[in-house]
């Protein structure tokens, strides 16, 4: 077949539309100027800036707190659940149930979540955040682990159980240790993902207890600051790195 | 796939209960958490659709179709038809650039394909506010495109490209362009290229063969490309307020200001099960259209 080598210049346009922005931002948090759009020198100092201010600071524990919550709970029901997707049921219908909080609007989900709280007379709090986003954290689990099972030889449990173990010891011994990656590339998604989420905290967190989307929204509705370039800079270089660890662990999974 | 566990542990009563009892722990808290957390508080926006509202937000509990009714008026219908046409644009548009991406991608050598992918859907995976705030360093009047294009002398006053609607439309393709690409390349990739070229050799012409035969086999990923674009285009709230200015209303804001401000949920309700039924409609016809071009694969 003919090369189709013009085919990658709309390949290449894409990438530069895609990493131009990016890149104007994080170039942007080391600009000296208070002005946002004049270049006078390199510097470090909104990195300081951003160090030293309280509001921030408490965005990022209490975005750590739910993150880390909600990364722990997603993971251990979303892999439960793959494996009772694959090992213990046929329909088509749970499988689709499993998935649909990813998809599922994020609006309707967080007003859905708002109204709910609101008519159980439930306070709102870190804590609501962190329920929601176990949520969709589970359903990305459980499809990466779905598909991490499906290359997996259920032999292996069988020969486990015919040998005596126990399904206890089955599943700790033979089911987590093959699924690990899948678990840990679906923990790392699910972490930034509770990392970056604003719809839904926006909806269900409480006044005093603002995650860092949600200090980032106020600060940006404002307008442009170069602080705001400087903790952009680091949430992209967070995010970046998690999921390019979470798709080498995905890799790995190739094993036979 | 799933069956040999279950067959093999049908043999004896007691393996049957045990399987019955693993499968209720394995399925029964996820599947109760999705309920709990995601089938209920929808359940709770369909109910509330359906109720008069409180004064102080809230509803009073007696049956009501004033929401719905509401959301035919004018003002409203306007707004409706704007996001429709945002979100029809922007889903146009990430069609033309996402689907030559996605060719491209999948015509790479395998060892490339993984990279390049990966390079597509790392920025879906950042902070969605930062990628539409690094969007307003680009616009703004003082902004990077308008000094570069002032210094080169093509304008000599800077052009008004933030707070517009081709900006909202920039941000929201920037924002879900990979979401399109992503699920074009995986039926790409898994597209069985000996048709193509059987096409070629009974002597279609390249671009009759890529009509004929590419094109309806992409449809049902394009498809489900074009919910993952259009869906969340109408119910953002953020990029047309950052990037629009306010300027720009969508159904997005407006679901917003019912709950925040206006304190009318009944009528945040109906129009938030608006794009829950878009979805629902959507994949409807993406698995419609899909199933009727598998029945002609295995009719051929």
């Amino acid at each position: 077949m003919r090369s189709i080598g013009w085919l990658r210049v709309p390949l290449f346009l894409t990438y530069a539309f895609l990493y131009i922005p990016i890149a104007v931002v994080v170039v942007m948090s080391f600009n000296a100027s208070k002005l946002p759009f004049n270049w006078t020198g390199f510097s470090l100092k909104w990195y300081e800036k951003l160090f030293q201010d309280d509001v921030i600071r408490e965005g990022f524990i209490n975005t750590m707190i739910v993150a880390v919550g909600a990364t722990v709970f997603a993971t251990i029901l979303g892999t439960l659940l793959a494996i009772g997707l694959a090992r213990y049921t046929r329909s088509a219908v749970l499988q689709a149930y499993a998935l649909t909080p990813a998809i599922v609007p994020d609006l309707a989900l967080a007003i859905g979540l708002l109204v709910m709280f609101s008519f159980v007379g439930m306070t709102v709090g870190l804590h609501s955040v962190l329920l929601a986003h176990v949520v969709f954290g589970l359903a990305f689990v459980a499809a990466v682990v779905t598909a991490r099972i499906g290359q997996v030889d259920p032999s292996l449990e069988e020969a486990s159980q015919d040998l005596g173990a126990t399904a206890w010891s089955t599943f700790f011994r033979i089911t987590v240790p093959t699924l690990l990656p899948a678990i840990v590339a679906g923990a790392l998604l699910v972490f930034t993902l509770s990392l970056d989420e604003f719809v839904i905290a926006f909806f269900t967190d409480g006044p005093s207890t603002p995650t860092l989307p949600i200090v980032i929204y106020s600060m940006v509705r404002f307008g442009v600051t170069p602080e705001i370039n400087a903790l952009a800079a680091i949430l992209l270089l967070v995010s970046f790195t998690v999921v390019i660890a979470a798709q080498r662990m995905t890799r790995t999974t190739d094993v036979t | 796939m799933p069956s040999s566990q279950l067959t093999s542990a049908s043999g004896s009563g007691g393996n049957k209960r045990r399987t019955r009892t693993s499968r209720a722990i394995f399925l029964g808290p996820g599947l109760l958490y999705i309920s709990l957390f995601m089938a209920i508080p929808l359940g709770f926006i369909l109910s509330y659709a359906f109720l008069e509202k409180a004064p102080y937000g809230g509803v009073r509990l007696s049956f009501s179709l004033d929401s719905f009714t509401r959301a035919l008026e004018p003002v409203y219908v306007s707004v409706l038809g704007n996001t429709l046409l945002i979100a029809s644009i922007t889903t146009v548009l990430a069609l033309i650039i996402g689907y030559p991406v996605a060719y491209a991608i999948a015509k790479l050598p395998p060892k490339w394909r993984t990279v390049a992918v990966i390079l597509v859907v790392l920025p879906f995976w950042s902070n969605f506010l930062i990628r539409t705030y690094a969007w307003i360093l680009l616009l703004n009047s003082e902004g990077i495109l308008n000094r570069g294009l002032l210094s080169i002398g093509v304008i000599d006053q800077p052009l008004a490209l933030l707070y517009t609607r081709e900006a909202v439309i920039l941000g929201l393709l920037y924002a879900y362009l990979p979401l399109m690409i992503l699920p074009l390349y995986a039926s790409m990739e898994r597209l069985d290229w000996s048709l193509l070229e059987a096409a070629r050799n009974l002597g279609a012409g390249r671009a009759r063969a890529f009509i004929d035969v590419t094109l309806p086999l992409t449809l049902p990923a394009a498809m489900i490309g074009a919910i993952f674009v259009f869906v969340p285009s109408v119910g953002n709230f953020i990029v047309p307020e950052l990037l629009g200015g306010g300027k720009t209303v969508m159904v997005g804001n407006l679901v917003r200001d019912q709950f925040l401000k206006a304190r009318d949920w009944p009528f945040g309700s109906v129009l938030a099960l608006m794009m829950v039924g878009f979805l629902v409609l959507l994949f409807a016809v993406q698995g419609y259209v899909s199933r009727r071009i598998n029945v002609g694969d295995s009719r051929a």
